[in-house]
């Protein structure tokens, strides 16, 4: 299959355009590490934050939305001499530093003097919290529903729970109530909510939005379309909550398939345990703010100019 | 080709119409398309074909080695197999044969091995071996601790149950069957050419009848005036474990049958999973297809015992899907030669396996019942797009992208989906109508994420085909 193909050789091959594999490579490249690429399989590059259409990501002197700022550390990254290219999937390796990829131009293959796992986190989905129930239409994570909001304006339903009280969760609700669906409740199993005391009770006295704490999702019920969830507080009462749409948010886990297909162990540091092999961001660090991944990718820059000067 | 959704039925009368689009109602349309003399139609009551139990089973092609010898069951097993494999071969559906290893955890179980070997040979299943407990943990290295031995069973396969029902259906419609979805069939009256069906979208008149109507073919063959069994759900949930559990189970892991039931499997799927499960609950709701928060608790316990490693795995789904259960040992397949119908009940655990054999089974009691078959033509040989991990998927094929690059270009990341296999699938002779049909067809959002990374671009593509 991949018989006959040749390999391109860069320097650094960024996995990830995300806030992490921009900034990493922003700096690589400002080093003159050579021929630094950033790959990421979406169309467009910036990660998440693309979806995030709020604000929040800037600096008080600079507020930035979330795309804001995925355009920006793009730019960042292109105008250092970077090459950063979307739409490009890195399927598997096939070499030490030496990954399989496909794109509409086709499948390559990419060898690398250091490789930048940058390939961020996830939310868990309701399958993975081993939710019982059906399987309706209207059951979403907080990353689709943002897409489906503020990418495609796809309609969600008429009346939503959010599952979870983080910051992450009140970006939800405010993307419910963006899509003009109404916002029933927020679930945690936690006694509080996980966010500032300030933006809970701006929900709760603003919105009305009732936060039922010590509170877990027990059940999705309805056949075709989501027509409830029934929720179980800690004492052992339950209750059914009707609505159309059910938002499961937060609980992050790291997208680290490409480390763990290739038997790579990710610590809490850029490097890895395959030498000139480096990870950096939400792999490392499920559901950090986005500036703490942009600061944790400028810092494996360093770690990769320091294996460039005196590994291999 | 004819696929209708809605608007009224076609006034032609039909030689044989088939109710229930499930595997075994697709299986028997498309044995009858061979007969290109007879005008056919089945008739389904959801919007898809095999949106019943036919898209919630375990996925296994079985030998039938511990069927029970000389049953009908154990006899269309056999046949099933044999054929469903050299028809997968030819259609491209997805099939790999990992053999099976029923593990002995204690010795009751290992003394209860020699019995089902030779049950099997008994049901024509030879090449079966028992093999002690260093081989067993040779061969599943990551097996708990404490099996005590284990009976090979090399022929047992893996399979992808909804590109099986999809290529019986696209075949049929392609050779001229036509497919009425969303048409529920509420009763059965005579009428001067045979049967005449009140539908959810009105009359349907035919001369010979087919009921596969799986969970609910009692309710029909009641209102033909038949008490012959009665169907009693019994439902298996199950738990598909993210594709990085793969590496950990090499073939399906059975459990040994005794007098306490059945146990759980283990066994890998052709998608690149493990599936851990099934349970199995009899009760009366026929649409109680849930998961409980019990039936997960159980299968995570059982399967902790049989692959420990398997529990610190992501799960990528839960389902559940019911069982035909009869009061009756044998599937309840009879002629009724006095009303030109045939009915085909109780295909409880094994009838995508047995599928095909049945179905040959079923044309030939509708040459009984006074149809004339007609001569035989092969139809068309259908291709269908590659869901196994086994074979090459369209963004590994050099030559397909090169050709058209939206094979390349990937939208479903976690099960790696191009856009060019959501398009043709969105275009495909039976297009699905709900994003789960999409999914059943390209496995796009039936990945880790679970949408989301692909959700929202996915139901994009989806609805700007549909517009
Ligand atoms: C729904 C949601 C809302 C959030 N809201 C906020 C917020 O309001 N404020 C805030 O500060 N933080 C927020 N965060 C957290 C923050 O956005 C992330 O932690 C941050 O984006 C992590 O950056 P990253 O570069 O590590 O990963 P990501 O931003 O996830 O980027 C990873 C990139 O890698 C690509 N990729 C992965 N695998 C491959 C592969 N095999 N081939 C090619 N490309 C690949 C992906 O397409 C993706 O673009 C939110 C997170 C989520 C999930
Ligand atoms: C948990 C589980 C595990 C299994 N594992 C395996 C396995 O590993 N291998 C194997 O070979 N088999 C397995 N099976 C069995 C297999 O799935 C079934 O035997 C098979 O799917 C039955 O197909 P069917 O077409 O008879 O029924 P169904 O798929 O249920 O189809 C019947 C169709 O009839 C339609 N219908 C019903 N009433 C009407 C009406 N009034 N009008 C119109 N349409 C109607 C329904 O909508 C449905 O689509 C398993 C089953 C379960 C539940």
């Amino acid at each position: 299959m991949t018989a006959g193909r040749a390999v391109r050789r860069v320097d650094v091959l960024v996995v990830g355009a995300g806030p992490a594999g921009l900034a990493a490579a922003a700096r690589l490249a400002a080093a003159g590490a050579g021929r630094v690429e950033v790959l990421d399989r979406e169309a467009q590059p910036g990660g998440v934050p693309r979806h995030c259409a709020h604000g929040g990501f800037g600096t008080w002197v600079h507020p930035l939305t979330g795309p804001g700022y995925a355009r920006l550390l793009t730019r960042g990254a292109t105008r250092a001499g970077a090459v950063v290219r979307s739409g490009v999937t890195v399927l598997d390796w096939v070499g030490t530093r030496t990954l399989a990829t496909v794109s509409p131009q086709g499948p390559e293959t990419i060898d690398a003097g250091a490789v930048v796992l940058a390939t961020g986190s996830r939310e868990r989905p309701r399958a993975a919290r081993l939710v019982p129930g059906t399987r309706p239409a209207g059951v979403y994570t907080t990353g689709e529903l943002q897409q489906a909001v503020h990418l495609f304006g796809h309609s969600i339903g008429t009346r939503a729970v959010v599952v979870g009280a983080q910051d992450v969760s009140y970006a939800a609700a405010d993307t419910v109530r963006a899509a003009g669906a109404d916002v029933v409740a927020l679930v945690t199993e936690h006694p509080r909510a996980g966010t500032a005391r300030a933006r809970a009770q701006w929900a709760r006295l603003r919105h009305g939005v009732p936060l039922l704490t010590d509170t877990t999702v027990a059940e999705l019920l309805g056949h075709g379309r989501l027509s409830g969830v029934r929720v179980r507080h800690r004492d052992g009462r339950t209750a059914t909550l009707p609505c159309d749409t059910v938002v499961f948010t937060g609980d992050f886990v790291p997208d680290n398939e490409l480390a763990r297909r290739a038997g790579i162990k990710l610590a809490t540091g850029p490097h890895t345990s395959r030498p000139g092999v480096f990870a950096s961001g939400g792999v490392l660090h499920p559901g950090q703010r986005a500036r703490a991944a942009t600061r944790d990718g400028a810092q494996a820059a360093g770690a990769v100019l320091e294996w460039l000067a005196d590994g291999e | 080709m004819t696929v209708t959704a809605e608007g009224a039925l076609p006034e032609r009368v039909y030689d044989v119409t088939v109710v229930g689009a499930g595997v075994v109602g697709c299986a028997v349309a498309r044995e009858l398309a061979r007969r290109p003399g007879l005008r056919l139609a089945v008739v389904e009551a959801q919007d898809d074909v095999g949106q019943g139990t036919s898209k919630a089973n375990t996925a296994i092609l079985h030998t039938g080695f511990d069927a029970t010898p000389d049953s009908l069951e154990a006899r269309l097993v056999r046949e099933g197999s044999r054929r469903l494999a050299a028809y997968a071969a030819e259609s491209g559906i997805p099939v790999e044969r990992v053999g099976a290893l029923l593990v002995a955890w204690d010795e009751d179980q290992l003394a209860a091995l020699p019995r089902l070997a030779e049950k099997s040979e008994r049901n024509d299943c030879p090449d079966i071996r028992l093999l002690g407990a260093d081989e067993l943990y040779a061969r599943e290295p990551h097996l708990g601790p404490g099996a005590l031995g284990a009976l090979h069973v090399p022929g047992e396969s893996i399979i992808c149950p909804w590109t099986t029902t999809l290529a019986y259906a696209t075949q049929a419609v392609r050779a001229g069957v036509d497919l009425h979805l969303n048409t529920r069939v509420h009763g059965v009256s005579r009428s001067a050419d045979g049967h005449r069906l009140t539908t959810s979208r009105g009359t349907l008149h035919t001369r010979h009848l087919v009921n596969a109507a799986g969970l609910h073919a009692d309710t029909l063959d009641r209102a033909l005036g038949h008490d012959d069994f009665t169907v009693t759900p019994r439902r298996g949930q199950l738990i598909v474990h993210d594709k990085l559990a793969r590496s950990l189970v090499r073939h399906i892991l059975l459990p040994v049958p005794t007098a306490l039931g059945k146990g759980v499997l283990i066994a890998p799927t052709v998608h690149g999973n493990v599936l851990l499960g099934p349970t199995a609950e009899d009760l009366h709701d026929k649409r109680a297809t849930g998961s409980t928060a019990e039936g997960i608790a159980l299968l995570r316990e059982k399967g902790g015992r049989i692959l420990p490693a398997l529990l610190d795995e992501e799960v990528t789904a839960v389902y559940a899907g019911l069982r035909a259960a009869t009061e009756h040992e044998d599937y309840r397949i009879t002629a009724h030669p006095e009303q030109a119908y045939v009915t085909v009940g109780g295909i409880r655990s094994t009838g995508l396996t047995a599928s095909m054999a049945i179905a040959a089974h079923v044309a030939a009691l509708l040459a009984d019942t006074g149809l004339d078959l007609g001569p035989t033509r092969e139809p068309d040989p259908v291709s269908m797009p590659n869901l196994g991990e086994a074979f090459p998927r369209p963004c590994r094929r050099l030559e397909l992208i090169a050709a058209d690059p939206e094979y390349g270009t990937l939208v479903c990341h976690c099960e790696r989906v191009s856009r060019g296999e959501i398009r043709d699938a969105l275009a495909s002779t039976i297009p699905p109508r709900t994003l789960d049909g999409l999914r059943r067809r390209t496995r796009a959002r039936a990945g880790r994420c679970q949408g989301f990374y692909c959700g929202a671009a996915v139901r994009q593509l989806f609805e700007e085909a549909r517009t």
